[in-house]
C-alpha cells in the first residue's frame, strides 16, 4: 500500500473570500498528504470547509472572488500555479471528482452514454467508435445492466444509485491517481450506499487509486477510510489513522462526534455537543474550538493551537492535546 | 395554454416574467408595517427602480398640474407658427395647426396616465376576484373560468382592443374598457396560481376549522399571501396599457380630436416627418420615458418583492 | 410524450372553442341590424323578410354559431360588404406580408438577442451586461410605431438608405423585398431582442450555477465546450416558449408596424374594416389572426416538448 511518494501533497491550503465585514477563511491552513492506494477520510459537519477544500483541489473554485493560497503538489506540479487549460488536461484523466448529488451531475439535455463518451475523448486518443465500445464496457464494469442500451438512454432515466455509478464510472475510465469523493452517497439509500463504497473500496484496494472521501458521515469513514482528518471551521483539528481515531481520540471535538454516535450498549442517552460551529463572520479567538470545549482553559481562548504531531502518523491540534 | 418549464423548473409568463410563488409566512397587520419599511429599503437600493419610480411620479404630477404647467392652451391653434421646430417660445414646436406641441405633451400625460391607470384597476379587481374564486374553489367553476381565460388570452391585447372598438365604437372610455377587459387574464391567472399554493398551508386550514365563512378565509387570509406579485402584475401591466393606448390613438381608435394624445400626435406628425420631423418624435419621447420608467419601476418592484417571496 | 401531445391538442382545441365564442359575441353586440345594413336604400319589407331567413338571422343564437363554425371549417368567411370579395381571400392575402414580417423580426430579434445575452452573461455585472441590458429595457420599452417612424426618419429620409414604405414579397422579389423588410424588421425585431436578451441572461446564469456544469469542469470540459455546449443547450430550451409566447404580441405589434410603412397586411386590413364598418372582414381578419396565435403556441409547446428529454423520453 505503501509507495514513497505521496499522490496529492496539500501544503498549508488556504481559501479566502471578500465580504462586506472583511476577508473571510473558509479553509485555513489545510495540510495533508495521500499515498497510492489510501483512503482518506475528510470528516467535519457542514459548513467545516470539506468541500471547498476539494474543489480548491481541483481548481473549481472561481477566482476572484475567492482567493487560495498554499501548494496543492500532484504529480511533480504545484496545481494551484496552473492556468485553466492545464487544469482541463489533469481533471477528469489523473484527478477525478464525484459530488454528493448524482442526478444533478448530468446534463439532462444530453445522453448519458454521450457525456462519457465526451468525457473520454478528452482524455484518450482512441477513436470514437473504439470509445463507444469503452462507454458500454465501463457501464458494465460499475454494475449497470444492459448498458448498451442504457448508454442510450438520459439522466432523469436513472435512479441516485445508478447515475452515482455512472459517476464513478466516468471518473475511472481514464484511470486516475486520485479520485476525491465528496459525499459521494449521502443522497443515496443505505443499500445503495453500500455498493458505492465497495466500488470505490474496489477502486483503491485493485487500482491503487489514491481516494480522498469527504463526509460527515463518521460510518462511512470508519468503514472505508485508512486515515482521517477532521476538520473543524475551517481548521484540520486531528489526523490519525482510523483506528486510533476511534480507540482514542486526542482532540476534544473528535472525541464529542465519537460520542454523538448511538451505540448498541451505553446508557441510553445520546452525546451532543453544545453550541454550532461559528460562522465565518464570528470566529472566535485562539483555538476555534474554545467556547463549546468541555476541558478548555484560559491559554486555548488567547493563542490557537498548531497542529502538533503526537506520535508517528498522528496529530492534533490541541493545547491539552492527549489528556482524557 | 401550459406554463413552460426552463432549465431549472421555473416558470415564465406571458412577458417572461418570472412567476413567483408566496411567502410561507402569514401577513398580518403589525408585519406588514414593518415589513413595508424593510420593503423600501430594499427598494430604494436599486437605482433604476428609484430612477423609474420617481419620473412616474413625476408623470402624475405633470398630469395633475397640466393647467399650471402647460404654458399654452392644447387646444388653441395658431399660437404659433404651424411646423416649426422647437424654440425659446415653444420647446417642443409647433405642429400643423400652430398648436404648441409641448402643452399638448404635457395634457397628453392625462388621457396615458388615466387609461393606464384606471383599465389596469379595473383590470385587477375583476382579474384578481375571478382568479380568487377560481384557485379557491376549484372544480368546475376553476374549469370554466380559466378556459375562458385562455381563451382571452390567446388574444393579442391590441387585436382584441381593435375588435372590442369595433362594437363598442371609439373613445377613451371605450379604450379604457377594451385594454382593461385584455388584461384580466393575467391577473386571474398569475392570482390562481398563487391562490392555489397558498390554499394548501396550514394557517389557511386552521381558520376553516375554526368555522371562519370561505368569504372571510378569501379576503381576510388568502388576499394579502398573494398580494406581492399582483402587486408586481400591475405595475408592470400599467407601461403594457399606456403602450396599448397608444397603439390604439395611433390608429385612430382612441380619443377623438382635438384631445391631445401621444398616440395620435405621432401618427398626426408622421404626414410630415420630412419637413418637420419634430411633430412626430418629440412626443413619442415623453411616451418611451414613460413607458421606460414603468418598466424599470415594475422590474425594481418585482425584484424586491420577489426574493423574500421564493427564498 | 404521446400524453403530452394529446392533452395538449385537446387544450388547443377548448381554447379555440372559447375563442371562436367570443369573436362571434363581439360580432353580435356591434349596434345597428346587419339585414338593413345590407338592404341599403333597398329596403322593403318583403326583402327584409327574405334575406333575414337567407342569412340565418331568424334561427337561434347557438344555431348561427354553429353555422358559422361550419361554414368557417370548410373556408367560408363570408363575403366583405364593401367590395364583395371573399373574405378568406382578402385575410388570407393580408395575412402573408404580417406573417413575414413576423418571422423576420425574429430572425433579426434572435441575431440581436442571442449574443447579447451570452456576453451579458458571461461578463455578469461588467460595462457589457449593464450596458447591453440597459440597451435591451431601451428597445423594448419603445413603442413600436414610434421607433419605425423614428428608424424612417433616421435611415430613409436623412441617410436615404432604405425605403420608407411598401412591402414586396420576398419569394417574388428577393433583394427587393428584403431591401423593403429591414427597417420594418428592425422595429419589430429589436423590441422582440429587448425581451429575448434579458431571458436569454438571466436562464444562462441560472444554467451556469447548475452542479452538472460544476461536474463537466472537474471530468476536464474546456470552457467554451462548457458555455457553448452543455450550459446553452439547457438555457436556450426557455426560449423557444417565450418565442411562442411573444408571437401574438409580436402579431399586435406587427399591425401597428404595418401602419407605420403602409404594408398591405392584417393591420391595415382590420383597421380600415372597423372604419368602414366591414364588420365580415373584421370577424374574418381577427379570427384568423388569433386561430395563428393559438396555434403558433400549441407548435411551440410541441417543440419545447420534442426539446426537452425529460418529456421526450418520459
Amino acid at each position: 500500500m505503501t509507495g514513497s511518494e505521496p499522490v496529492l501533497d496539500v501544503r498549508d491550503l488556504t481559501v479566502e473570500f471578500s465580504s462586506e465585514d472583511g476577508p473571510l477563511r473558509a479553509v485555513d491552513g489545510v495540510s495533508f498528504r495521500i499515498r497510492r492506494g489510501e483512503i482518506v477520510g475528510l470528516v467535519g459537519e457542514s459548513g467545516a470547509g470539506k468541500s471547498l477544500t476539494s474543489e480548491a483541489i481541483m481548481g473549481l473554485i472561481r477566482r476572484p472572488p475567492g482567493r487560495i493560497a498554499g501548494e496543492v503538489w500532484f504529480g511533480g506540479r504545484d496545481l494551484l500555479t496552473l492556468d485553466e487549460p492545464a487544469l482541463a488536461r489533469i481533471r477528469g484523466k489523473d484527478i477525478a471528482m464525484i459530488f454528493q448529488n448524482p442526478s444533478a451531475s448530468l446534463n439532462p439535455v444530453f445522453r448519458v452514454g454521450d457525456q462519457m463518451l465526451e468525457a473520454m475523448a478528452l482524455h484518450l486518443p482512441e477513436p470514437r467508435a473504439a470509445l463507444r465500445e469503452r462507454v458500454v464496457e465501463t457501464l458494465g464494469r460499475v454494475g449497470i445492466s444492459s448498458p448498451r442500451a442504457r448508454a442510450r438512454d438520459y439522466p432523469h432515466q436513472f435512479s441516485g444509485g445508478m447515475a452515482q455509478r455512472v459517476m464513478i464510472g466516468m471518473g475511472i475510465s481514464c484511470v486516475p491517481s486520485l479520485l476525491i469523493a465528496d459525499e459521494p452517497t449521502t443522497a443515496l439509500d443505505v443499500t445503495i450506499q453500500a455498493q458505492v463504497l465497495a466500488l470505490i473500496r474496489g477502486l483503491a484496494r485493485e487500482l491503487g487509486v489514491a481516494v480522498l472521501l469527504v463526509s460527515h458521515d463518521l460510518g462511512i469513514i470508519s468503514q472505508m477510510c485508512h486515515r482521517v482528518l477532521v476538520m473543524y471551521a475551517g481548521r484540520v483539528v486531528e489526523e490519525a489513522s482510523v483506528a486510533t481515531i476511534f480507540r482514542a481520540p486526542a482532540h476534544p471535538y473528535t472525541r464529542g462526534l465519537i460520542e454523538c454516535l448511538p451505540r448498541l450498549h451505553g446508557n441510553g442517552r445520546l452525546g451532543a455537543i453544545a453550541g454550532m460551529m461559528p460562522g465565518l463572520r464570528a470566529l472566535p479567538s485562539g483555538c476555534r474550538f474554545h467556547p463549546r470545549c468541555p476541558i478548555a482553559e484560559p491559554r486555548c481562548a488567547a493563542e490557537a493551537p498548531a497542529l502538533r504531531p503526537l506520535a508517528t502518523d498522528r496529530a492534533a491540534a490541541c493545547h491539552l492535546a492527549g489528556v482524557s | 395554454m401550459a406554463q413552460p418549464l426552463g432549465a431549472g423548473g421555473r416558470s415564465f409568463d406571458a412577458e417572461g416574467v418570472s412567476v413567483s410563488q408566496p411567502t410561507a409566512a402569514p401577513a398580518d397587520a403589525r408585519g406588514a408595517r414593518v415589513g413595508v419599511r424593510r420593503v423600501w429599503r430594499r427598494f430604494a437600493r436599486n437605482p433604476g427602480a428609484v430612477f423609474g419610480l420617481a419620473v412616474f411620479l413625476g408623470i402624475v404630477a405633470m398630469a395633475v398640474l397640466a393647467p399650471v404647467l402647460a404654458p399654452y392652451d392644447p387646444l388653441a391653434q395658431g399660437v404659433g407658427k404651424p411646423l416649426e421646430g422647437p424654440t425659446f417660445a415653444h420647446w417642443a414646436g409647433t405642429d400643423s395647426f400652430g398648436r404648441d406641441i409641448m402643452s399638448r405633451i404635457i395634457y397628453g400625460a392625462r388621457v396615458a396616465l388615466v387609461v393606464g391607470l384606471v383599465a389596469v384597476a379595473l383590470a385587477m379587481v375583476i382579474g384578481v376576484t375571478l382568479g380568487l374564486i377560481s384557485g379557491y374553489y376549484g372544480g368546475v367553476v376553476d374549469v370554466v373560468i380559466m378556459r375562458v381565460m385562455d381563451g382571452l388570452f390567446a388574444f393579442p391585447i391590441i387585436i382584441l382592443a381593435i375588435a372590442m372598438m369595433a362594437v363598442m365604437g371609439f373613445g377613451v372610455r371605450n379604450v379604457i374598457i377594451a385594454v382593461a377587459v385584455g388584461f384580466i387574464a393575467p391577473f386571474a391567472r398569475v392570482t390562481r396560481g398563487d391562490v392555489l399554493a397558498v390554499k394548501e398551508e396550514p394557517y389557511i386550514e386552521a381558520a376553516r376549522l375554526a368555522g371562519v365563512g370561505s368569504l372571510a378565509i378569501i379576503f381576510r387570509h388568502v388576499l394579502p399571501n398573494v398580494l406581492a406579485p399582483i402587486i408586481v402584475q400591475g405595475a408592470l401591466r400599467v407601461s403594457g396599457a399606456i403602450i396599448t393606448e397608444s397603439g390604439l390613438s395611433f390608429l385612430g381608435l382612441g380619443p377623438p380630436p382635438p384631445t391631445p394624445a401621444w398616440g395620435r400626435m405621432i401618427a398626426e406628425g408622421q404626414t410630415f416627418i420630412v419637413m418637420a420631423p419634430h411633430v412626430a418624435t418629440i412626443p413619442g419621447i415623453a411616451l418611451m420615458l414613460a413607458i421606460v420608467a414603468l418598466n424599470l419601476l415594475g422590474d425594481g418592484l418585482r425584484d424586491t418583492l420577489d426574493p423574500r417571496m421564493r427564498r | 410524450m404521446v400524453r403530452f401531445v394529446v392533452s395538449r391538442i385537446g387544450q388547443t382545441l377548448a381554447v379555440l372553442f372559447t375563442v371562436s365564442v367570443i369573436i362571434f359575441a363581439l360580432m353580435r353586440m356591434i349596434p345597428g341590424d346587419p339585414v338593413l345594413m345590407r338592404l341599403g336604400d333597398d329596403f322593403t319589407q318583403e326583402a327584409y323578410e327574405r334575406l333575414r331567413t337567407q342569412l340565418g338571422f331568424d334561427r337561434s343564437i347557438a344555431t348561427q354559431y354553429l353555422i358559422w363554425i361550419r361554414d368557417v371549417l370548410s373556408g367560408d368567411l363570408g363575403d366583405s360588404f364593401l367590395n364583395h370579395e371573399r373574405v378568406a381571400k382578402l385575410v388570407l392575402d393580408a395575412f402573408i406580408p404580417t406573417l413575414t414580417l413576423v418571422v423576420a423580426s425574429v430572425i433579426v430579434g434572435l441575431l440581436i438577442a442571442v449574443p447579447s445575452g451570452i456576453i451579458a452573461a458571461m461578463r455578469k455585472d461588467s460595462a457589457w451586461d449593464y450596458g447591453s441590458m440597459g440597451f435591451a429595457i431601451f428597445v423594448y420599452s419603445m413603442p413600436a410605431f414610434w421607433k419605425g417612424i423614428v428608424l424612417i426618419w433616421i435611415f430613409s429620409v436623412y441617410l436615404g438608405w432604405f425605403p420608407a414604405m411598401g412591402y414586396v414579397h420576398p419569394w417574388t422579389d428577393l433583394s427587393q423585398g428584403l431591401w423593403r423588410l429591414v427597417l420594418p424588421a428592425v422595429t419589430l425585431g429589436t423590441f422582440f431582442s429587448g425581451l429575448v436578451a434579458r431571458i436569454i441572461r438571466s436562464s444562462l446564469l441560472e444554467v451556469l450555477d447548475q452542479d452538472y456544469i460544476k461536474a463537466a469542469r472537474a471530468r476536464g470540459v474546456r470552457q467554451a465546450a462548457l458555455v457553448y455546449r452543455h450550459a446553452l443547450a439547457n438555457a436556450l430550451i426557455p426560449v423557444v416558449t417565450v418565442i411562442g409566447l411573444q408571437f401574438g404580441t409580436l402579431l399586435g405589434g406587427a399591425v401597428l408596424t404595418e401602419t407605420v410603412f403602409a404594408i398591405p397586411g392584417m393591420g391595415r386590413l382590420s383597421v380600415s374594416a372597423i372604419l368602414n364598418r366591414d364588420y365580415s372582414v373584421v370577424q374574418g381578419a381577427i379570427l384568423v389572426g388569433v386561430f395563428a396565435v393559438v396555434v403558433v403556441n400549441l407548435l411551440v409547446d410541441l417543440t419545447y416538448a420534442f426539446l426537452n428529454p425529460r418529456i421526450r423520453v418520459a
